[in-house]
């Protein structure tokens, strides 16, 4: 079976009307990824095996280190929620699904502000303190350091 | 498949050893660090530092999960383990096979086959190494008869235990009941293994010690051997190489055994067999090997030129041995003083804090390895290693020379350290006779009974 133009055309508005940030599809010797607002890339199905979308290559070279992750260490007058441990960040339960909190909710210490993976076990991490997010700098998906501020709550008054 | 960037789960000097070579070949480096290390030099040196986990080892350093993971997500293709931590842990070599990231070391089934001393010892005994007479005993009635066969003193061993702990000296044969029990019941509590053997215990003994390497395809070559007679609790001090005083026939069936013991294996990587030479009788045992670098593995690159962290990163990209035993050659002998922070007027108790100056020696005969510099913390959680003054040089008499100029100059505060007591020690005319035996300290300290202010050295 061959993948038209037409046939990605179509994934694509599935995937744009879906839930999720990410598909990836293997057969017959033709791989496709896409990211949602990822790097717009020419849809040309001709070249089996190869990755449709530059940005998401599965085989990347390794990414430059960053030896300094740069994120705000403080927000005035909020507490930050530091990773219990080392792992995968995510926001949401599942691809897709909302994410435990955003910016403006309302916490309190037992809320589940997201899960920390490491080798395919989810640890929830909880915010330990209540009152409002006030930001979000972990991003969804990466490698989060042990003792990385996840995100900044502004304790209820 | 070659390696472009390389996770270090480890901390320390032998951090910033294995940085440097990374460094000459080109390599990356990513250090996992625990919250106390985050400061550390090494942290400062590799290209990336990944915080694992606070600094109880128990929560960092020793994570398989953890390392694996800070290894994929930070694209890792290797991991180091250097020395201790999880060095010669089975689930990280295993976790690495499985999930395709190259483990710097043996394989799980080496690590397997070397770290439990039964399993060690019947591999020995089938690779026609000599061993200590002896064996495991599972009752009283066992000991009561082996210990009729080989006669005292005899050593209490714990299967699952190293570094000295669950080990007991039994003098006579009526004290082995009491001393079986306690034995048993330490090592279960410590190493969750509460099997025991008995063996001979070798009154005048020496650790000598023989690098190898393998390239796990069944070559192995070996880099001569290394004198670790001077310890402390089976801690070693110093070591050095070549070792004083044994014949070039003894040298050659020592060197002989470690290549068949590790053969027999088909050995991955670098590795030591340890050997217990026992001076009355002129004979030697095999001990146990130890599957990862060694801490003083710089006496035998000083003495060779090899380098046997990058040997370590061939083998393990799969360039295989690079050295034929006859392309390696010995110059002259090096000599290595473990500087501790330990007060030795304290019983060397450990001694942490933050160092607030230092000065290492330098010259062409000298190499130090360390990851102190001033303003570095020595954290309580780790061991209280701070560097290693290694002194190359024609002759054993030189070396004990310059090394024992080198600590003079060397200068350190905020810490105590045990670098007089090093001073001491190379003063002492036994030691300086050579080829003392591992009893040697014990004696020293005995006769020495107020060492001087050695922590004022520096």
């Amino acid at each position: 079976m061959k993948l038209t133009a037409n046939d990605v055309a179509e994934i694509m508005r599935l995937v744009e009307s879906s839930a999720f940030d990410a598909l990836d599809l293997e057969m017959d010797g033709v791989k496709l990824s896409l990211r949602r607002g990822g790097l717009q890339a020419p849809m040309d199905t001709a070249q089996p095996a190869t990755p449709l979308v530059a940005a998401a290559a599965s085989v990347p070279a390794p990414r430059a280190i960053d030896k300094k992750p740069s994120q705000p260490v403080a927000v005035d007058g909020a507490e930050a929620v530091r990773a219990p441990l080392l792992g995968t960040f995510y926001r949401a339960p599942k691809p897709g699904a909302p994410p435990y909190v955003a910016v403006g909710d309302t916490v309190d210490a037992e809320t589940v502000i997201g899960i920390i993976e490491v080798m395919k076990l989810m640890n929830p991490v909880r915010a330990g303190v209540s009152g409002t997010v006030a930001a979000i700098t972990a991003v969804d998906s990466q490698l989060v350091e042990f003792d990385e501020p996840l995100m900044f709550v502004k304790p209820a008054p | 498949m070659s390696i472009r960037r390389v996770l270090i789960a480890n901390r320390g000097e032998i951090a910033v050893r294995i940085i440097r070579t990374c460094q000459a070949l080109g390599i990356e480096t990513v250090l996992a660090v625990s919250t106390a290390d985050r400061e550390s030099l090494p942290a400062r040196m590799a290209d990336r530092a990944v915080c694992i986990g606070p600094a109880r080892p128990g929560d960092s350093y020793l994570r398989v999960d953890t390392i694996v993971h800070a290894a994929q997500a930070v694209g890792a293709d290797a991991i180091h383990p250097g020395y201790g931590f999880l060095s010669e842990r089975m689930a990280l070599a295993e976790r690495c096979e499985e999930h395709g990231i190259i483990f710097i070391g043996p394989t799980a089934a080496q690590i397997d086959a070397v770290g439990d001393k039964l399993k060690a010892r019947a591999a020995a005994e089938a690779a026609d190494v000599p061993v200590v007479p002896g064996g495991p005993v599972a009752s009283l009635d066992e000991a009561l008869a082996l210990a009729q066969r080989i006669q005292p003193p005899f050593l209490v061993k714990a299967v699952g235990g190293g570094g000295g702990r669950g080990m007991k000296r039994v003098d006579r044969i009526d004290e082995l009941e009491e001393a079986l029990s306690m034995a048993s019941a330490e090592a279960g509590a410590a190493f969750g293994d509460s099997r025991v053997y008995l063996e001979r215990f070798v009154e005048r003994g020496r650790h000598v010690e023989v690098q190898v390497l393998g390239d796990g395809a069944g070559r192995v070559i070996h880099l001569g051997e290394r004198d670790c007679s001077v310890q402390r609790r089976y801690q070693k001090l110093i070591e050095e190489t070549p070792a004083p005083g044994l014949s070039a026939d003894f040298r050659t069936r020592l060197h002989a055994a470690a290549v068949r013991f590790a053969e027999r294996l088909s050995y991955r990587g670098a590795g030591t067999v340890e050997f217990l030479v026992d001076v009355d009788r002129d004979e030697f045992y095999f001990l146990e090997m130890n599957a990862r670098i060694q801490v003083e593995h710089p006496i035998t690159e000083a003495v060779t030129g090899i380098d046997l962290v990058a040997e370590q990163i061939a083998i393990a990209s799969g360039e295989g041995l690079r050295l034929t035993q006859e392309s390696v050659t010995f110059d002259g002998c090096a000599m290595e003083c473990r500087v501790n922070a330990e007060d030795p007027n304290r019983d060397f108790q450990p001694s942490p804090g933050v160092v607030s100056s230092v000065s290492w020696p330098s010259a062409p005969s000298i190499r130090v390895d360390t990851h102190i510099d001033a303003g570095a913390r020595v954290p309580p959680f780790y061991d209280s290693l701070l560097a290693k003054v290694i002194v190359h040089a024609p002759t054993r008499s030189d070396v004990v020379m310059r090394l024992r100029h080198a600590l003079l100059e060397t200068v350190l505060s905020g810490v105590s350290t045990n670098i007089g007591f090093h001073v001491d020690v190379l003063t002492d005319a036994e030691f300086i006779a050579g080829g003392v035996d591992t009893g040697f300290l014990a004696r020293f300290l005995a006769r020495e009974p107020a060492i001087k202010e050695s922590g004022q050295h520096g």
